[in-house]
């Protein structure tokens, strides 16, 4: 059943659609509002990406995955205000060194296992948050940093929203093909081993440790990303946005979205995004009609919303031909 | 469909002309709701006052409030959904971060946004497009080293809370005690969680000073006047603006009697003389949150007053032209408001002085304006 859903030629089929809508959307949106919201869903796209690779196929869990995004953004935004140097280079630059912190700490933590691996990226993602606010002649502290330039093709500076937008997208849509790409290979079918049975994955001879650590860092990687694009958009940054509760979300958009699945990475960044969109009219009852939908969605829905919808759509596919089967 | 029906039913009110939209973003819910509710009341009961007078040169007046969950993604979110939906200018946010946030959308639209935040660096380096009503701590620095020279107060320590509030405060009293002569003879820090500062003012009392500042906001400086009374420390204690609130007496208990700070007028109304020329506004202002929300008023709530105040009398005179009523802000002369009087120019697009603070001393757990 999962191996169906993860056939070559459904994402075969797949890419070229979604490609096509993303880039014909902006046609059909005339109002801003609506492109900033994409280009958001675009940025925890790539976040969840990166954390569904760590969560959903090598069976890690991180609560502290904004911190990534958020040392993304500072390299970025130190390197192009302080240093002066061009936007490019420091979105190239921004998940190198995310990638080389997620080595860093992945080094010694990913020995943990379950809880204890949470507690240890809980406790690295506050960290990380408490040097934002503290390392003020880098930082900037808690009023943060301005005069973010921003990206720029040739003369033309991409500051307006659409331009943006396919930005944010290009990038989201070639690490979804990166993503896939691991997943069907050999390093994804030795991650969901891992996942599965640390202890089988590694009598059949697959090097954990390594596999760990390279899914790790490669989700750091996408994370620094996804904080350099948010950056050079907003064009501020200050720690508040890479806090925990940020983790949380990005958790909760994995979850959601479906966990092991790449297309999931979209559903759940898009339905969290757009939730929290949609229900700005409930005010103060926000949070409450957002926990009770989420709750919802776990009981109705416990593989996400990708897998679920993905499971329907087949169960009723085999339903149909199952009768003329029993006909003769 | 549901504009026009709204429209249609506000309108028969106030005429048939169509109306003047204005977006507010608070942080009604997140770590910074004390501020953006207040803010939120402020600016409904202003809306419902304006439809209720006539409204602006007879167009009514429509509100679009969105909630910034204290996060900077949902502001800049927000602000686009406001822009799109076209109003004329943006109140608000309540924080720094989430106006800063915010710099970059509002000039490339070109719509005025005034924030209710307190950081200076909404405003410096000027932004052509954004304003701020809220008062920024050089004024409330400056107004206490004034007090401190009057009552010949020249050694003092400094204790001060560890985030970027207490920083900004200790950084601006080095500069201008540094120029007042007012030698700083230690400087302490306490947590924002602390539960006691016994160990500092233990190595204060040893340095011998005339006079205590503790900069912070909530609980810290409470414990602060609690330990220094325990201590048997009977020098003043003179605080920030960050404790011009009911929690402080509340947590401070007896100890808050003869603690010494800079506050905007609004929390001793009653004190100003019927002489200043704030009495007036913050009286109505005061009375008008007073009848439709039954509690007293908050200087949060007043900045929220003065920005919506500014975009009412802007579109009187202008129309609903956001570069003209930026202009009109920006050339802003003598608006007497609740944070104090606002003279702006495209330099300083705060437009207050040290004069936007008066010091308040907590008598009998009460607070009163210092004689």
């Amino acid at each position: 059943m999962d191996a169906r859903s993860q056939s070559p030629r459904y994402h075969f089929l797949a890419f070229p659609i979604v490609g096509a809508l993303l880039a014909a959307l902006p046609f059909a949106l005339h109002n801003n509002y609506y492109i900033g919201v994409m280009v958001f869903i675009g940025i925890h796209t790539i976040l969840a990406l990166g954390l569904n690779l760590l969560m959903g196929y090598a069976g890690q869990v991180s609560l502290g995955h904004a911190a990534f995004y958020g040392i993304g953004a500072y390299t970025t935004a130190i390197l192009t205000t302080m240093l002066k140097w061009p936007p490019w280079v420091g979105l190239a630059c921004a998940p190198m060194v995310a990638g080389l912190a997620a080595y860093l700490i992945g080094m010694p933590t990913l020995k943990l296992k379950g809880h204890y691996l949470a507690m240890a990226t809980l406790g690295f993602g506050m960290i990380v948050k408490i040097l934002f606010v503290e390392y003020y002649p880098l930082t900037g502290g808690t009023s943060g940093m301005t005069g973010i330039p921003p990206l720029s093709l040739g003369k033309l500076q991409l500051v307006d929203d659409r331009q943006f937008y396919y930005v944010v997208w290009f990038f989201a849509l070639m690490l979804i093909w990166v993503s896939y790409n691991i997943v069907e290979s050999r390093v994804g079918r030795a991650l969901r081993a891992v996942h599965t049975s640390e202890i089988a994955a590694a009598s059949v001879g697959v090097d954990i440790a390594k596999y760990k650590i390279q899914v790790f860092v490669l989700s750091g990687v996408y994370s620094g990303l996804a904080g350099a694009l948010y950056a050079h958009y907003i064009r501020f940054v200050n720690p508040d946005p890479f806090g925990f509760m940020f983790s949380i979300q990005l958790v909760v958009m994995v979850v959601v979205g479906g966990m092991a699945s790449i297309w999931g990475a979209i559903a759940g960044a898009s339905a969290i995004t757009l939730l929290s969109q949609v229900l700005q009219r409930f005010e103060d009852y926000e949070v409450i009609v957002f926990g009770a939908i989420l709750v919802l969605v776990m009981i109705y829905m416990p593989q996400g919303l990708t897998k679920s919808i993905v499971d329907l759509t087949a169960r009723r596919r085999s339903a149909k031909p199952s009768k003329p089967e029993v006909l003769p | 469909m549901l504009v026009a029906l709204v429209a249609g039913i506000i309108c028969p009110a106030v005429g048939a002309l169509a109306p003047y939209k204005i977006g507010g973003l608070f942080a009604i819910t997140g770590p910074a709701s004390p501020l953006g509710t207040p803010e939120r009341d402020t600016a409904l009961l202003m809306e419902k006052q304006i439809n209720a007078t006539g409204g602006i040169n007879g167009h009514p007046v429509k509100l679009i409030i969105y909630d910034t969950k204290s996060t900077e993604t949902d502001t800049v979110l927000a602000a686009k959904n406001l822009i799109s939906q076209g109003v004329v200018a943006i109140v608000g946010p309540s924080q720094t971060g989430e106006s800063l946030a915010l710099l970059d959308t509002a000039s490339r639209a070109g719509v005025p946004v005034i924030s209710c935040a307190a950081g200076v660096k909404i405003v410096q380096p000027v932004n052509k497009w954004v304003f701020k009503t809220a008062q920024s701590d050089v004024h409330a620095v400056a107004r206490l080293v004034d007090y401190m020279k009057k009552k010949g107060i020249n050694k003092i320590s400094i204790l001060s809370v560890s985030n970027a509030f207490g920083d900004s405060g200790k950084q601006q009293l080095r500069i201008q005690c540094g120029a007042a002569k007012i030698k700083i003879l230690s400087e302490e820090t306490f947590g924002d969680k602390d539960t006691d500062t016994t160990s500092q003012i233990t190595r204060i009392r040893g340095k011998r000073p005339q006079a205590v500042v503790c900069w912070g906001t909530n609980p810290g400086p409470a414990i602060v006047a609690r330990n220094m009374k325990q201590l048997g420390l009977k020098i003043p204690l003179l605080m920030s603006h960050g404790i011009a609130n009911h929690k402080f007496i509340e947590l401070a208990g007896d100890s808050a009697n003869g603690v010494i700070f800079p506050a905007g007028r609004l929390i001793v109304v009653n004190d100003i003389p019927a002489s200043d020329p704030q009495k007036k506004a913050l009286l109505a202002y005061a009375n008008a949150f007073k009848k439709q929300y039954k509690r007293d008023p908050d200087t949060f709530g007043g900045h929220a007053w003065d920005a919506i105040q500014l975009v009412k009398e802007a579109l009187a005179k202008v129309g609903p032209d956001k570069a003209k009523i930026r202009s009109f802000i920006e050339n802003k002369k003598n608006y007497v408001g609740i944070g104090g009087i606002f003279n702006f120019t495209p330099q300083d697009h705060n437009g207050l002085g040290k004069n936007a603070f008066v010091l308040v001393t907590i008598q009998n757990g009460k607070w009163r304006l210092t004689k």
